[in-house]
């Protein structure tokens, strides 16, 4: 709060704002010049040459392009509602409940946000391919595997946020209600849920988010004929940029910007104290 | 007539901590009872017992002589001021008060009805549709206590419900709890660490310190004839003078003096007797004592208290306390001054450990 | 009339209650067992394991032969290069965050909030298309290079250098540096500063000995929190680097999807990931608590 009581002074305020003003160019200058050139009729990819939808033209009849698309936006819905479920169900767990085991649990649930990708993707390779050797079980790559990592990935997410939501919560609001014959599961109903809910909506635009940046994770589980928009972008861009790629890139800007937008609109939404 | 709240050896252990060890208390119906201790002394976590937040580790807990200590908290029918009041952030004022009936199933029009005369009840008419935070503390205080009350609970648990107002709001809110109790009929328990606030509202206090319950009576019990020495101590300001019992009617100081005081303690127990600031008198050396007895010091200091003034004393081994009202015209001690401090008969009290 | 409360009742209750715990847990716990726990010692098992002639695996004979291969030159040099980008990425983000998060710790409640906003917007946009544009703008006919040729400082040839990558690194992992600072920095309790004024220290002697120790645990997080992806970085140095710059990142791919010498893939795998958990356990040591 007592922030603004120190008063900058003389060069030291120059220095700083000029310096916020170049990490902001730095920011958006990158993104606002692709934006632009995307609707440049230009085979070159930076050059201006006129304006043109034809590249989100070409964005829309490109069948390739379309089938990952569909099977991004598949994964993510099914890979966030599971890890939504699981994810605050844990949360609860170890905000509210002491059980045996509940420390290694603990670890667990932040491994997999501290573990780089590229490890994890080596770990879901190995462990799907050899489920063969072990088990027997000839595993397809694609789809499922794709989902099945993700939501590896994304429980973790959504356990945090909805955690940090549950600990800024105070316990008393739920004796209270229990006091006021609430049955346990009413207390959950109408006073825990709507109380985390936001906490919920964060987690779970993370975990779309999360599902829909992923590269590195899905290069290695996904199967020919079933990739996501990301990995057949980053294949496009190793063979070269592209107009095509311009236009690709912008719609999945915008669809992570919106989905920014919406998670704040989520945090605003009901923000007041819980304590 | 069946007591409200009936305890019987009560005890509650977290992992090693004796946090209630063995105690007994009846609370009768209609009763306003304080439960008083310094922090950690297991009040609240009795007040939590009789809510059902925590379960006995044994004993037994009765409720209008139902037994109830294995219920949850949903089936007592008590309820509870918090003392952060809980009031549900996302709820407005209606909801919060309506909420408890609702979840009885208490038909809407019938809870909304009894929810808006809860409201009216403590003033907080016209207010219904507010959220808590745009309730001020005072306001948030009467809406924890319509949300509790508007369910006619049978006893009333309130933990600290004024620990969280400034001094005046706290004065108002006192009387206005008293006056409620009293037109209700209903028992309230409450939990304070207030010694002033539970004798001015309360109809009998118990006095806990470490899970064990020191002494139960009514304020002026408490107040003239302590249980024991923590209980004098707590429980207002007192002058604890070091002594041994030699008879029932006589107590020998540590510097020898003799003193008539009554105790039923054997001789040679170590006792304090316990001399409150305001019974204790000022005198010159030369008067002897008419009757109770005399100990001869020296004004070391004056504080000055505006309607008192409080005067030490230095004895030969220690310092005591002396309370005068601040009288116009009256002759003024200063530092220096020899003086007698002495006292009525009857006027202190004998506190073992 | 129910019973009254005893010992064994308690218990009871208590034993309960751990039991729903878990039980709301165990959905979680069994999955991240299942497809988190068992790949990852699956990954350390194949670490000590042994490439056969076809390609394969051969599990059987225990050995260290994958990570002998750490120590090899090619090997050393992908892993000091990785560590040496990563510092140097850090210390950039460091750079340019600290002034960033002050400022932005004495602007006024609503322009804070502002700002905040777009800093996160970033730090959510999807992070391969921010590296892609990066890979427009440094192109051989991109807009950078068009600019410096006209101000007559000829051709911008740094695309497929380290100094791509390095850039590209500091644009997606800056906002992890901002973050934390700000937090840290916002929490300070700004009359220290006033004090130290006050008892005659100047303005960089009170920034030396006051703010920056009190915003130090901020600094260990957001280094912390910007060191562990650009050292398993995989995508920026795949569309900025260059074949020259091959990083820990790109080798345990190729290892995997190329060479397939997946022991060796494993152990650097594995070596990295114990590398992050140090860190991040150091991070927990000085008190950072989110992620």
């Amino acid at each position: 709060m007592a922030g603004n009581a120190q008063q900058l002074r003389g060069n030291t305020r120059w220095v700083l704002s000029l310096n916020a003003v170049l990490v902001y160019v730095f920011f958006y200058a990158p993104i606002a010049l692709l934006i632009l050139y995307s609707f440049s009729d230009d085979q070159l990819v930076g050059r201006w040459g006129g304006f043109t939808l034809d590249w989100y033209r070409a964005f829309g009849q490109n069948d390739e392009v379309q089938n990952a698309l569909s099977v991004s936006l598949r994964v993510a819905l099914i890979s966030t509602l599971l890890s939504v479920v699981l994810g605050t169900m844990a949360a609860l767990s170890l905000e509210r409940f002491r059980f045996r085991g509940n420390r290694i649990f603990d670890a667990l649930l932040y491994l997999p946000v501290i573990i780089p990708d590229v490890t994890m993707a080596v770990m879901m390779l190995i462990f799907f391919t050899s489920l063969d050797d072990i088990i027997g079980l000839q595993v397809t790559k694609g789809f499922t595997t794709i989902t099945l990592s993700h939501v590896a990935f994304s429980i973790s997410f959504v356990s945090i946020v909805v955690r940090a939501r549950l600990a800024g919560m105070s316990e008393t609001l739920e004796e209270a209600a229990q006091d006021l014959y609430a049955s346990r599961w009413q207390a959950f109903r109408f006073v825990t849920l709507p109380l985390i809910l936001p906490g919920i909506v964060g987690g779970a635009l993370l975990a779309l988010t999360l599902s829909l940046d992923d590269v590195v994770i899905t290069q290695f589980v996904a199967g020919p004929g079933s990739t996501t928009l990301p990995v057949y972008v980053f294949g496009l861009i190793r063979r070269g940029v592209s107009p095509l790629i311009n236009a690709v890139s912008v719609v999945m800007l915008a669809a992570s910007v919106l989905l920014v937008v919406l998670s704040l609109v989520a945090q605003r939404a009901r923000g007041g104290s819980v304590t | 007539m069946t007591a409200a709240v009936e305890i019987t050896g009560v005890t509650k252990r977290f992992d090693d901590v004796v946090a209630v060890d063995d105690i007994d208390l009846t609370i009768a119906d209609g009763e306003f009872f304080a439960m008083l201790g310094p922090s950690g002394c297991g009040k609240t976590t009795t007040l939590r017992m009789i809510a059902g937040l925590e379960f006995p580790t044994e004993g037994s807990l009765q409720i209008f002589g139902e037994e109830v200590g294995t219920l949850p908290p949903n089936k007592r029918p008590v309820n509870t001021v918090f003392q952060n009041y809980a009031l549900f952030p996302h709820m407005n004022l209606l909801e919060n008060v309506g909420f408890g009936l609702k979840m009885k199933g208490v038909a809407k029009q019938e809870a909304t009805q009894r929810a808006l005369a809860a409201i009216e009840l403590v003033q907080l008419g016209g207010m219904e549709k507010r959220r808590p935070n745009q309730l001020s503390g005072g306001q948030q205080q009467r809406v924890a206590l319509a949300r509790a009350l508007v369910n006619e609970p049978k006893v009333l648990l309130l933990d600290e419900p004024l620990g969280a107002l400034d001094l005046k709001l706290r004065q108002e809110m006192q009387g206005e709890l008293k006056s409620l109790q009293r037109d209700l009929g209903v028992s309230f328990v409450f939990v304070t660490h207030d010694q002033e606030e539970a004798l001015t509202m309360s109809d009998r206090i118990a006095v806990m310190d470490q899970g064990k319950l020191l002494q139960v009576g009514t304020p002026e019990e408490i107040y003239e004839r302590p249980a024991n020495r923590f209980v004098a101590d707590f429980i207002g300001q007192t002058n604890l003078l070091e002594g041994t019992v030699a008879d029932a009617m006589t107590v020998v100081l540590e510097n020898g003096t003799r003193v008539a005081a009554a105790s039923d303690h054997a001789a040679g127990t170590k006792v304090a007797l316990s001399l409150r600031p305001e019974r204790a008198k000022l005198a010159p050396r030369d008067i002897a004592p008419s009757d109770g007895a005399g100990i001869d010091g020296t004004v070391a200091g004056i504080t000055y208290l505006g309607n008192a003034l409080v005067y030490r004393v230095a004895l030969d081994w220690m310092e005591v306390e002396v309370r005068d009202e601040n009288r116009p015209n009256a002759d003024r001690l200063t530092a220096g001054d020899a003086v007698r401090v002495t006292w009525e008969p009857g006027a202190v009290a004998v506190v073992a450990e | 009339m129910t019973a009254a409360a005893t010992p064994e009742f308690e218990v009871a209750n208590e034993r309960n209650k751990r039991r729903r715990g878990l039980l709301m847990a165990l959905p979680a716990y069994v999955y991240l067992i299942l497809f988190f726990a068992l790949p990852l010692i699956i990954v350390v098992v194949y670490s000590f394991a042994t490439r056969n002639r076809f390609g394969g695996t051969d599990l059987s004979g225990w050995n260290l032969e994958a990570y002998a291969k750490l120590g090899e030159p090619i090997v050393r040099d992908i892993l000091f290069r990785s560590l040496w980008l990563a510092i140097i990425t850090t210390v950039i983000c460091l750079l340019f965050a600290y002034p960033f998060a002050y400022f932005l710790a004495t602007r006024s409640q609503v322009v804070r909030n502002l700002m905040l906003v777009f800093v996160m917007i970033p730090f959510w946009s999807n992070f391969l298309v921010r590296n892609y544009a990066w890979r427009v703008l440094l192109g051989n006919d991109g807009p950078v290079s068009r600019l410096t040729e006209t101000i007559g400082l000829g051709e911008t040839t740094i695309l497929f250098t380290p100094t791509a990558v390095v850039l590209g690194l500091v644009y997606g992992f800056l906002p992890f540096m901002i973050l934390p600072l700000y937090a840290s920095i916002e929490r300070m309790d700004w009359s220290l500063i006033e004090a130290s004024r006050d008892l005659g220290a100047t303005g960089l002697q009170t920034f030396r000995s006051v703010t920056f120790p009190l915003s130090l645990p901020g600094v260990i997080a957001g280094s912390i929190l910007v060191f562990i992806p650009s050292l398993g970085a995989y995508v920026t140095p795949e569309i900025l680097g260059g074949a020259k710059t091959t990083l820990l990142g790109s080798y345990i791919v190729t290892q995997f999807l190329t060479a397939r010498n997946w022991p060796v893939g494993a152990s650097v795998s594995t070596v990295l990931m114990v590398v992050m958990l140090a860190a991040t356990l150091v991070y927990f040591r000085k008190g950072g608590r989110t992620l």
